[in-house]
């Protein structure tokens, strides 16, 4: 039988165990690597070297970063509200094509810095849309959340291969399933070319402006959550539903409101790589952010800082990973999905396993 | 209060068992001696340590001390395969059944007479229909348990036991769900169990019950053994005093009630849970301004059901609420605007967010007040609010940062108590204000709910502790299954008012009065 | 669609809903005791590459089907330690093992073969190639049910039979067995099962090493059933359509046969309906019938066509209460 949790130190609860966790995390994945006959102290080098060692590199890692910092900020508010949305993914898919939509519609009349900003609601729009229907199912008709998002995926994937194939497809010419290219006067600058005259080497990475959006999609989140009525009772909801139901909170409707800016985070994530990065939309762009954001919001503890730390990890494994791939091509790119499945495992469903541990040493030895 | 030692064993002896959960001592040295072939009834108040005692016996938990004799033969319970190997049945108040599993699979869980069903379902067949005949205990075996009223539920639990080989059969709060009839028909089982020289251990509150088909009766108090009586020679009313004990009379200085206009009026209120089991049965009380009405009863006789429809989290049945002659809105949000106020009786489960900081919780309920900020929080509005809060009652230590788990159980009532009468209400709701809190704070609270009554507010209170009723009430009602079974002054001995909370109500009501506490409310 | 087209489609439909039919029942005999699992994509991948390395290392098809088993059931005991022994996130522990099986597969396929994560194909021994059932020829000439009996029952592996037998076997061994009353029970009313004195923990591992076992054979089927050798992700997300399947079977096992017969279907159907006009109904894009598994298990868990109840207590660590 386990005894109820020990009080122990903030600094044990917030630091030091999400650490081992995170160590155990990559004590696995440096086994894997052993095991397949590298040595992993050597591929651990070439991975950071890869993500900030020279400039383009650290250009890529801030790409991935962006990504993920949307969809971890997605995943985390729905923690916050104790629901557990799966659906970033969709959502984020759904979102590229509010961005497309506003893109092919508007490039041919309006600057970058006036569709920019149009984008980003498109993103935002399209992406609550996609969570507005399992979020109204759970909150009104107790449909469990993971199962509809997880649908919701699919059925995301279906339509998008549906109307990049058959109806968004400018025919003839285009090489993969996906849109036109946008005009190029509506597509904004890239950070390599914004910080190039002062000096700053981003070689030919992708980071565009889309990271500070995520930077105050996050800032905007804390805001929300901790200096807000509605984060205030997003936050009672999910740590207390009864004590939020004394307090007189709207729970269907807190639900609702919860997922619908979940969605709107995930969906947001779309703009980074169709109007910052290729600008156009592509058949299977989100690539999986959107399930890297459960991993992100984990290791982050749903917090934004958190959040943007676990996620320019992220960042650093994906850039360092493909240099990896391409140093060592017996370790595949896959490693990533690996560790992005271990951390999960460590720092989620075993968040526990060290606490006892831990406990014995640092709990506070009353008589 | 020694009982004859006969020359047979005792079918259940245990001899100084203690077990304690962390700081809290459950039961402590305990000494009990059951014959065999007879009823034995356990009573006690809520938090006795009853239940704990038969979950050990049931090898539920394993004893910290002492020895538990089975037979005459020391025994160790470790699991509960092992109490069933020794005879040892169990019907726990919350029954253990599968809900979409007929009679007949429920009964074989655990006792399938091997790896394939069918021979035992035959052997199980023929068993419930021996029972059936010999003891009444008549149910369909392929009825869904579902289907079944919760008293043929209970039939498929001892029904359970018995065709496991039960010579011990231990019933936790038997009739707690059952309707009189009901628990007419289950008297009449265990007194032929009894005859044919099967033991049976009954926990209860009820006293009535212990008068009408115990042989003996033992009496738990704050985890220890009172005593043990034969029921013939013992009477309620001396039952109710071990129960309730001599304790030291809680001082509170309080001058005479000076009731008002009335406040807050019930009228037949009814309420049925999630599951359909009326909870309040026609409910009606008045409070007024200016006086302290104290609920008393043991803990699931409807009090948190009444206290949770009048702060509008319950929706009741039928009946009305008023206050101030209006019916109130089911709403917490809009009850605190009509000022009434609720002190919740867990504060864990309801009135806190244990992990949000404590200024945090110093608005709980009240975050959309105009004071704290409009869409945007005003941090030090709620700062300041929850300074002055801490300040009044004195919690410790003031960080309105900490979170609120971290408090102690006394200086978290404080947090709630303060977020509750600092807003000016006029009508408090207020549930075990003092539970889990230390003697200090107990002092502190107990003055606070007085200077609030002399300063014209309504106050209904909830509590286990008669003693905390009977310290603070201008009034008490005893609830009892659900119903107001009786209106007394507090200075009324606490005898009275225990046989009350029992269920026993009026002189005349004695031992072989049948049902007669249902219709006196 | 004639009616051979038609059997075209049915012996195809068999061929695809038979991943989807142990994947579910496979899901149903853990979330039956109790224990959510989004992770069957997982354990099939785990299956599938460990069947596609091992029959090109042994050439043997037994011996891969083997370490497809054993490979699964490695990541069942691995989500019932972290679900039932540490009392974790169920879900959350379902997404990890779905990420690590995918990603092993990938690194290992990678370092061992070379080829970007898929294993090269395994010599005819290593597989499990078609059984022409008895009199399969004759029949085939002796009008339309002799065809449908030479097309659509005779022709398939042995794991094709085997995933058709199941579902019989489930229900036998859930209704009839000692294990699968105690199995049920846990996943309604664990505390009625422990206080019958029989171990939830027990009960709960179990029902994760069988949920392995058939992603296991699920898996290899995949790799060395209805393909020649592991390809990277291969399973598609038929993990996920099998969780559908299940809620639409209600946690049953002979409906789940006919909720799989029938997505098998859809999917077979998709790929011969392309470009195909319906009558009254026009061209319906293929990515819709693709969907509609999605689609019809999100309306059921709305509540508007009947109601899918889980397992009581489902998703829920098994605390001791007192």
């Amino acid at each position: 039988m386990s005894q109820p949790a020990a009080k122990l130190p903030f600094w044990v609860d917030f630091g030091l165990i999400p650490l081992l966790n995170l160590v155990a995390a990559f004590a696995v994945a440096g086994l894997v690597v052993a095991v397949i006959g590298e040595n992993p102290l050597d591929v651990a080098r070439i991975i950071i070297y890869g993500a900030f060692g020279y400039g383009e590199g650290v250009g890529f890692t801030l790409f991935y970063a962006t990504n993920f910092i949307f969809t971890g900020l997605a995943v985390a508010v729905a923690f916050h509200a104790g629901l557990f949305n799966i659906g970033g993914e969709g959502q984020a898919y759904i979102g590229g094509l509010g961005v497309a939509l506003v893109a092919l519609g508007l490039d041919p009349y309006l600057p970058w810095w006036l569709l920019a900003p149009l984008a980003v609601i498109g993103a935002a729009l399209f992406g609550a849309l996609w969570a507005y229907i399992p979020a109204v199912l759970q909150a009104k008709r107790g449909s469990h959340i993971v199962i509809t998002t997880i649908m919701f995926n699919f059925i995301a994937a279906s339509l998008m291969a549906y109307l990049l194939v058959d109806v968004l497809n400018p025919g003839a010419g285009s090489m993969s399933p996906g849109t036109r290219f946008f005009n190029a006067e509506a597509v904004p600058p890239r950070l390599s070319e914004i910080l190039a005259p002062f000096g700053v080497d981003l070689g030919g990475s992708p980071a565009n402006l889309s990271l500070i959006v995520a930077l105050l999609a996050a800032l905007g989140l804390w805001l929300l959550l901790w200096r807000t009525r509605l984060g205030y009772e997003i936050r009672a909801l999910g740590h207390n539903a009864s004590a939020a139901a004394y307090a007189g909170v709207p729970i269907a409707r807190v639900i609702v409101i919860a997922m619908l800016i979940s969605g709107a985070l995930a969906g947001m994530m779309a703009l980074n790589p169709v109007l910052g990065d290729q600008g156009r939309l592509l058949l299977e762009f989100p690539g999986g952010a959107g399930f890297v954001g459960i991993a992100v919001a984990l290791m982050g503890r749903s917090h934004p800082l958190g959040v943007i730390l676990a996620a320019l990890l992220f960042g650093m494994l994906y850039q360092g990973g493909s240099e990896l791939a391409f140093e060592k091509p017996s370790i595949s790119r896959d490693m990533l999905i690996l560790i992005q499945g271990l951390v999960i495992l460590f720092s989620g469903a075993l968040e526990n396993l060290f606490r006892p541990a831990v406990a014995r040493i640092f709990a506070p030895r009353a008589a | 209060m020694n009982l004859e030692n006969g020359a047979r064993p005792a079918a259940i002896e245990l001899i100084g068992v203690s077990k304690s959960f962390g700081p809290v001592k459950a039961n402590s040295d305990i000494h009990l001696r059951v014959d065999k072939g007879t009823i034995h009834g356990i009573v006690g108040e809520n938090g006795a340590g009853k239940s704990t005692l038969m979950s050990i016996l049931y090898g539920f938990y394993q004893a910290d001390s002492g020895e538990i004799r089975i037979n005459g033969r020391p025994v160790e319970i470790r699991d509960s395969q092992e109490a069933i190997r020794l005879g040892i049945g169990m019907v726990h108040q919350h029954f253990m059944l599968v809900e979409n599993f007929t009679v007949l699979e429920n009964v074989l869980l655990g006792a399938e007479g091997g790896a394939l069903l069918g021979k035992g379902k035959a052997e199980a067949r023929a068993k419930l229909a021996a029972l059936a005949r010999e003891h009444g205990l008549e149910v369909d075996p392929d009825a869904l348990i579902s289907d079944l009223p919760v008293g043929a539920q209970q039939r498929v639990e001892i029904l359970k036991a018995l065709t496991r080989g039960a010579e011990i059969l231990i019933l936790d709060e038997p009739t707690g769900v059952l309707t009189p009839d009901e628990a007419d028909q289950l008297f009449e089982v265990l007194k032929q169990l009894r005859a044919e020289g099967k033991t049976v251990l009954i926990i209860t509150h009820k006293l009535r019950e212990i008068m009408a088909i115990t042989d003996s009766v033992s009496v738990m108090r704050q985890g220890k053994m009172v005593g043990t009586l034969r029921t013939a020679e013992t009477s309620p009313d001396q039952l109710a005093e071990m129960m309730v004990g001599r304790r030291v009379l809680l001082k509170v200085e309080k001058g005479p009630a000076n009731p008002g206009l009335p406040a807050l009026t019930v009228e037949n209120l009814t309420l049925r849970d999630g599951a359909g089991v009326e909870r309040l049965k026609n409910v009606s009380l008045t409070l007024r301004r200016g006086e302290i009405v104290g609920i008393a009863g043991v803990a699931g006789n409807g009090q948190s059901e009444l206290l949770e429809a009048i702060a509008g989290l319950r929706k009741p049945s039928s009946g009305r609420i008023l206050l101030d002659g209006a019916p109130i809105p089911h709403d917490p949000r809009a009850l605190r605007e009509l000022r009434l106020a609720h002190i919740p009786e867990d504060r864990h489960k309801m009135g806190l967010v244990l992990k949000f900081e404590t200024r945090e919780n110093s608005i709980l309920g009240y975050h959309l007040d105009h004071r704290y900020g409009g869409a945007l929080l005003n941090n030090s509005a709620i700062e300041a609010e929850c300074q002055s809060q801490m300040e009044a009652y004195d919690v410790r230590p003031p960080n309105s940062r900490l979170k609120t788990a971290n408090f102690s159980g006394g200086n978290q009532q404080k947090i709630v108590l303060a977020r509750e009468f600092e807003r000016g209400p006029h009508v408090l709701l207020i549930g075990q204000p003092t539970r889990g809190v230390d003697i200090g704070a107990i002092e502190f609270i107990h003055r606070r709910i007085i200077e609030m009554r002399d300063a014209g507010k309504a106050i209904l209170l909830v509590s286990v502790e008669l003693d905390e009723i009977r310290a603070l009430s201008d009034r008490v009602l005893v609830m009892f299954d659900g119903r107001i079974v009786g209106e007394r002054p507090p200075e009324t001995d606490e005898r009275e008012l225990g046989l009350l909370m029992a269920g026993v109500t009026g002189a005349g009501a004695g031992p072989g009065a049948g049902t007669s506490e249902r219709g006196a409310a | 669609m004639d009616w051979l087209t038609f059997l075209n489609v049915l012996d195809s439909a068999v061929r695809l809903s038979t991943p989807l039919l142990l994947a579910c029942l496979a899901g149903l005999f853990t979330e039956r005791a109790g224990v959510v699992d989004i992770g069957l994509e997982g354990k099939m991948i785990a299956g599938a590459f460990a069947a596609g390395a091992v029959a090109v290392f042994t050439g043997s098809a037994w011996i891969a089907l083997l370490a497809a088993i054993g490979a699964s059931v490695f990541f069942g005991l691995v989500h019932a330690f972290a679900c039932v022994t540490q009392r974790g996130n169920q879900i959350v522990a379902g997404v990890a093992i779905n990420f690590i099986a995918l990603g092993l597969a990938a690194v290992l396929g990678q370092s061992w073969f070379g080829q970007g994560g898929k294993t090269p194909a395994p010599p005819n021994s290593g597989r499990f190639t078609a059984i022409e059932l008895p009199y399969a020829a004759e029949a085939a000439q002796m009008g339309p049910i002799g065809r449908f009996y030479a097309d659509v029952v005779s022709g398939h592996n042995l794991l094709v039979y085997f995933a058709f037998l199941a579902p019989f076997l489930s229900w036998w061994l859930l209704s009839r067995t000692r294990f699968g009353l105690r199995l049920r029970a846990v996943g309604e009313n664990p505390a009625a099962v422990d206080t019958a004195g029989v171990s939830v923990t027990r009960l709960r591992y179990s029902g994760q090493i069988i949920c392995g076992a058939l992603c296991g054979v699920a898996g290899a089927y995949l790799a060395i059933g209805l393909n020649a050798g592991y390809l990277n992700n291969m399973t598609a997300g038929r993990g996920y359509i099998a969780l559908a399947a299940l809620i639409f079977a209600k946690w049953r096992p002979v409906p789940a046969l006919f909720v799989c017969l029938l997505f098998g279907f859809l999917d077979a159907s998709a790929n011969r309906l392309q470009g195909v006009s319906l009558p009254s109904v026009g061209v319906v894009p293929v990515q819709f019938i693709q969907a509609l598994p999605y689609i019809l298990t999100v309306i059921l868990l709305a509540g508007f066509i009947g109601k899918a109840i889980p397992p009581k207590a489902g998703g829920v660590p098994y605390v001791k209460e007192r």
